[in-house]
């Protein structure tokens, strides 16, 4: 299987050269001589294998797809040890998307470096980039209820503290109001007040479901998280909330 | 006990209108009549004033009492008994309202005069059935799933006809039939029309059992598209056993493999012709909105028959036709012909599929077709019930090393069970050839007792299957705002994350196909208005705005008025009273009405509001002395001035082309603006902590309503200034205050900030007690205990407990005799 897959990864890495002659030589070179090592090396010769069992055992992500992981981050931070946000969005894709900010805000995120730190970081290193990727990964095949109760809060804590982005423990109106307003940036023919107006009426519902009836000197500050997890009971996020990740190289296609 | 009386009722109108006809009609009597026809046309002695002509309208008259028979069997079996649907479904249920019907018959008849016949199914009551469950697919999930369900539908199937053919085969070659006059290749022809998993039996199940989506729509999926591929393999087999086994070589059955790959696929293909076809006329229809609905079906038939005539799969076409064209058609159209086509669509499937179960018991009870062989039939159970097992056991098991979510084996177990077959394979059981297959009777009841044993007793046996393997069932339905607009972020997010890691990924091709779509499919097929407000996010809102607004609309309609709306006034003012000034530049808009309410108090309370100065209208005896002649006037006043001309004029003059609401463009605009404002409004209350107030104004609510008289806009309320002022200050007066503040809010629909913002203000101003009073008045909290006063008390006496009753009868007295001086005005 593992020789199956260095083979066919060769292949495209053959390939994939013949056809980007032009494109950034250096870095390229580099980043091409990088994944024969790896693939080559079938892994167990990395000087720095230990420290990916460790990362396999933390993140739940298997050697190969930390390999691969790491192939990637290297090729964004530019063989840097560290990456930053701008390296992040120099990502053609990533252009159209309209929360794009948010996103690249949730990497360095200190929150979701599962490490109880607060506050945004300049830069990320390796870990910090596959801890939060490991937010993508879909639940193992069989769990138990604890188990996947625990991955659905986990991940539902990491789409909370992206709309909640003052950090205190809730997000207030004009926090989820410049969440749908992002969302709607690109949808032109709708302005600026309903997304106001959809922002208010989601307030309104969250509001009502979560607190019900309140006393008249309450105030709805904003969604807590134990109301997040409410308001999306019926969202099957532990199995929704996932990207695959391949076992086998393919940075090099999309780019 | 009702049930059997309706069912006695039943049985002597269908005696009566239906069988006794019937009897004369086929007993020779047709020619009776007619040769009295032509005696009476010949020697004409004088005009007959009436003629009894049944032979004429026989044909669809007959159909048209079926149609009816059936649809009360349905009626009937609904209102049957709960415990009795909670066990069985429906769908078997009407199996068996079919026995009674056909035992019916055939009682008076001695034979089975109504069949099932192919052509009636295949034509006239299949492709409503595909056409509605294609039509309302949830695309999304749908498309997501397509490879599971393509695997299953393409490989299941065949797997299943391959294995129960090959199996009985062999079964017969040892001697278990019988004597039987059957090949191999008949074998495999009964084991391809047995195969397909039906989606008419699976969605009547299944709906009824509430699985999680993803297993719905893989079952779902699957059954609609193995349709089209078992119709397929049974017609090349249909083909070898016409052509003889020994004539069958090679050529012949890559000529075979080759034409279902093509059948297949070239339905599929003329589906989505057709769908783009539909989806291009709809853009144009706007000039005969009022039949633009019919296009919908009229061209999902025309798909249908269309590949029926090009020999491809009928079914498979007018399910991708479906599929395709609701997007842009429902973007396109009017929303009424949407709602007209929603509708429209229920009602023909939901009738077909009632008619079909029906006919598939009443095709039973006739002792032509029944050939009774122990071996064959229970063998082919066992076979069709365990070959479906191992297969989507065996799929899966395949699947699920590519599935990024796995299919859980509880699924695997469900979607096993949920193997029903249903009333294609009867269909195509009873289009076989008599001369070619000489046990044709044989599998056509074989095929009977699968459907009746699949639909009714793993009908009945599902819903605790589903319940006691725990399966994950669906999710609660209600469109919640938030969920969407967290589900759009999630796509969005889903996708960046791809593309940080740098992967083509299932969301990378998603995205693509989506930027292709909105980039060029969409151009072509959406009308440029619709695109513009198609977003996924918009509608949602819109839709809850309409829901808001229907609602709206009908809880003033049950009160008589539209004086109920917004309760929550007060609650402005707390919040204004809090979070005052920080909140200014968040929202404006807020801070806008509030402003109104401000007028430079310091304290801003809830009495500051009041206008009206009665405290209740119908259930207080108080009340009812203060009342005056005021109050017709000022209801007077109040319709002149505040209410919108009335939506529902419909036009005097009968038109076929136009269903005439004169409803003008401005008066929807202001109608949906004033939805949103409210929304807006209640929105507000949340944020400051008073929910709806739902349960408070409930109890009262009707009883406020009925006053009209807090909308005197020129000052009118000083006849009650008095009574304020008495309140103020005093314990009492903090009790009716806040009495006072309900009634406000009730009230306060009819000159509701929220929806006349212009006259808001001015009237604030012009009341004069309205300064007086706000300053001393009690707090919100102090307000709130209010229906511990007595006075309040006995307000909700009647409702609450019982020991009023004389009151309640006189009170009801009351509100009635109330209500009239309000009508009057109307």
């Amino acid at each position: 299987m593992q020789f199956a897959c260095a083979c066919s990864a060769r292949q495209m890495l053959y390939e994939c050269n013949r056809n980007h002659r032009k494109i950034e030589q250096q870095t390229r070179r580099l980043g091409y001589w990088w994944r024969i090592t790896v693939v080559m090396g079938s892994f167990q010769s990395l000087p720095d294998d230990h420290q990916y069992q460790t990362l396999s055992k933390n993140t739940g992500f298997s050697l190969e797809q930390i390999a691969i992981l790491h192939n990637r981050f290297k090729q964004l931070s530019q063989n840097e040890e560290t990456l930053r946000r701008d390296d992040l969005k120099t990502i053609q894709d990533l252009e159209s998307n309209p929360i794009r900010s948010q996103i690249i805000e949730a990497f360095f995120d200190s929150r979701n470096f599962q490490n109880d730190g607060v506050g945004s970081v300049e830069e990320i290193g390796f870990e910090e980039f596959l801890t939060v990727m490991s937010y993508f990964r879909a639940p193992p095949q069989h769990i138990t209820e604890e188990q996947r109760e625990k991955i659905r809060r986990s991940k539902l804590r990491f789409l909370f503290n992206m709309h909640d982005t003052d950090n205190d423990g809730t997000i207030t109106l004009e926090e989820y109001r410049h969440v749908v307003e992002e969302l709607l940036s690109r949808s032109g023919a709708l302005g600026r007040e309903t997304a106001k107006g959809i922002a208010d009426a989601a307030m309104l519902e969250v509001a009502s479901i979560s607190v019900g009836p309140m006393a008249p000197d309450d105030f709805y500050e904003g969604i807590t998280f134990e109301h997040f997890l409410k308001i999306l009971n019926g969202v099957e996020i532990e199995t929704n909330m996932h990207i695959r990740f391949l076992n086998m190289d393919a940075t090099v296609l999309c780019k | 006990m009702a049930s059997s009386i309706y069912f006695c009722l039943l049985r002597t109108v269908f005696l009566v209108c239906f069988v006794n006809p019937l009897i004369q009609g086929l007993s020779g009597d047709v020619n009776l009549v007619n040769d009295r026809r032509h005696q009476l046309g010949n020697n004409l002695t004088g005009l007959p004033i009436v003629t009894f002509d049944w032979h004429h309208v026989q044909t669809p008259y007959l159909v048209i009492i079926w149609v009816f028979v059936a649809g009360l069997a349905k009626l009937l079996v609904i209102e049957l008994n709960h415990h009795v649907i909670n066990v069985i479904p429906e769908s078997g249920l009407l199996i068996m309202m079919g026995f009674i019907l056909g035992g019916i018959v055939w009682g008076a008849d001695k034979a089975q005069t109504f069949k099932l016949f192919p052509p009636t199914f295949f034509f006239y009551l299949l492709p409503q059935i595909i056409l509605d469950a294609s039509y309302f697919m949830p695309n999304k999930l749908f498309f997501s799933n397509l490879g599971s369900i393509l695997i299953y539908a393409i490989f299941g199937t065949c797997w299943n006809a391959s294995t129960v053919g090959l199996s009985l085969w062999g079964c017969y070659e040892a001697g278990v039939m019988g004597n039987l006059d059957i090949g191999l290749l008949q074998f495999l022809l009964f084991g391809s029309l047995i195969a397909a998993v039906d989606p008419v039996a699976v969605i009547a199940v299944f709906e009824e059992v509430h699985v999680n989506e993803v297993l719905f729509i893989l079952v779902f999926g699957e059954s609609l598209l193995n349709d089209g591929v078992t119709v397929v393999l049974y017609n090349v087999f249909d083909a070898f056993v016409a052509l003889g086994g020994p004539r069958i070589d090679a050529v012949e059955i890559s000529k075979g493999i080759f034409s279902f790959v093509v059948v297949a696929f070239g339905g599929s293909f003329l589906g989505i012709v057709f769908a783009i076809l539909l989806s291009l006329l709809t853009r144009c229809t706007k000039h005969i909105q009022i039949i633009e609905a019919g296009f919908i079906f009229v061209v999902g038939y025309l798909a249908y028959l269309t590949a029926d005539m090009l020999s491809l799969s009928a079914i498979l076409s007018v399910t991708f036709c479906g599929i395709c064209c609701q997007k842009y058609v429902n973007a396109n159209m009017d929303e009424k012909s949407v709602t007209t086509v929603r509708h429209a669509m229920k009602v023909l499937a939901n009738g077909s599929e009632t008619m079909i179960f029906v006919f598939l018991g009443v095709t039973a009870i006739d002792t032509e077709i029944w050939v009774w062989n122990t071996g064959f039939i229970l063998l082919t159970l066992l076979f069709v019930f365990i070959y479906r097992i191992i297969g989507v056991f065996l799929l899966t098991w395949m699947l699920n090393k590519f599935r990024l979510v796995p299919i859980e084996f509880i699924d695997q177990v469900v979607m096993s069970y949920g193997g029903l077959r249903g009333a294609v394979a009867y269909g195509l059981a009873a289009m076989l050839d008599q001369d070619k297959i000489p046990e044709k009777n044989l599998i056509l009841s074989t095929t009977l007792i699968v459907v009746y044993f699949t639909v009714i007793l793993q009908g009945i046996t599902m819903k605790p299957l589903v319940q006691w393997l725990k399966v994950k069932r669906a999710a609660h339905s209600d469109l919640k705002l938030i969920e969407k607009v967290n589900n759009r972020a999630f796509d969005h997010i889903l996708a960046a994350v791809e593309d940080i890691c740098g992967r083509i990924g299932d969301n990378w091709w998603t995205r693509g196909w989506n930027r292709f779509e909105e980039n060029y499919i969409s151009w072509l097929l959406m009308k440029p208005k619709a695109r513009k407000n198609r977003d996924y996010l918009f509608s949602i809102f819109h839709k809850l705005n309409l829901e808001d607004a229907v609602n709206y609309v009908s809880e003033g309609e049950r009160q008589g008025s539209l004086a109920f709306i917004r309760s929550d006034e007060a609650a402005n003012v707390d919040f204004k009273k809090q979070f005052g000034s920080e909140f200014t530049d968040v929202m404006p808009d807020i801070m806008v009405d509030m402003s109104n309410y401000e007028l430079g108090i310091e304290t801003f309370s809830v009495t500051s509001i009041i206008k009206d100065t009665i405290p209740s209208v119908s259930l207080d005896i108080h009340g009812q002395d203060r009342k005056n002649a005021m109050d017709d006037v000022n209801a007077h006043h109040l319709l002149q001035q505040h209410l919108y001309s009335s939506r529902k004029h419909h036009r005097h003059k009968y038109s076929r082309s136009h269903f005439g609401i004169n409803q003008s463009e401005n008066e929807v605009q202001e109608i949906f603006q004033r939805t949103m404002r409210s929304r807006l409004e209640s929105f507000k209350t949340a944020k400051m902590g008073v929910s709806p107030a739902k349960k408070i104004t409930k109890h009262h609510k009707k009883e406020l309503t009925h006053k009209m008289a807090n909308g005197h806009p020129d000052g009118t309320g000083h006849l009650y200034g008095d009574e304020v002022d008495s309140a103020v200050g005093s314990e009492t007066g903090a009790i009716r205050g806040t009495f006072l503040r309900d009634t406000y809010t009730v009230g306060a629909g009819i000159e509701n900030p929220v929806v006349f913002p212009d006259m808001d203000s001015s009237t604030h101003n012009s009341l004069p007690w309205l300064m007086e009073t706000d300053a001393v008045a009690p707090s919100q909290r102090a307000q709130w205990h209010l229906p511990w006063t007595p006075n309040r008390l006995r307000r909700l006496a009647p409702m609450r407990i019982s020991t009023y009753s004389t009151d309640s009868f006189l009170m009801a007295d009351l509100e009635e005799h109330e209500e009239k001086p309000q009508t009057d005005h109307e």
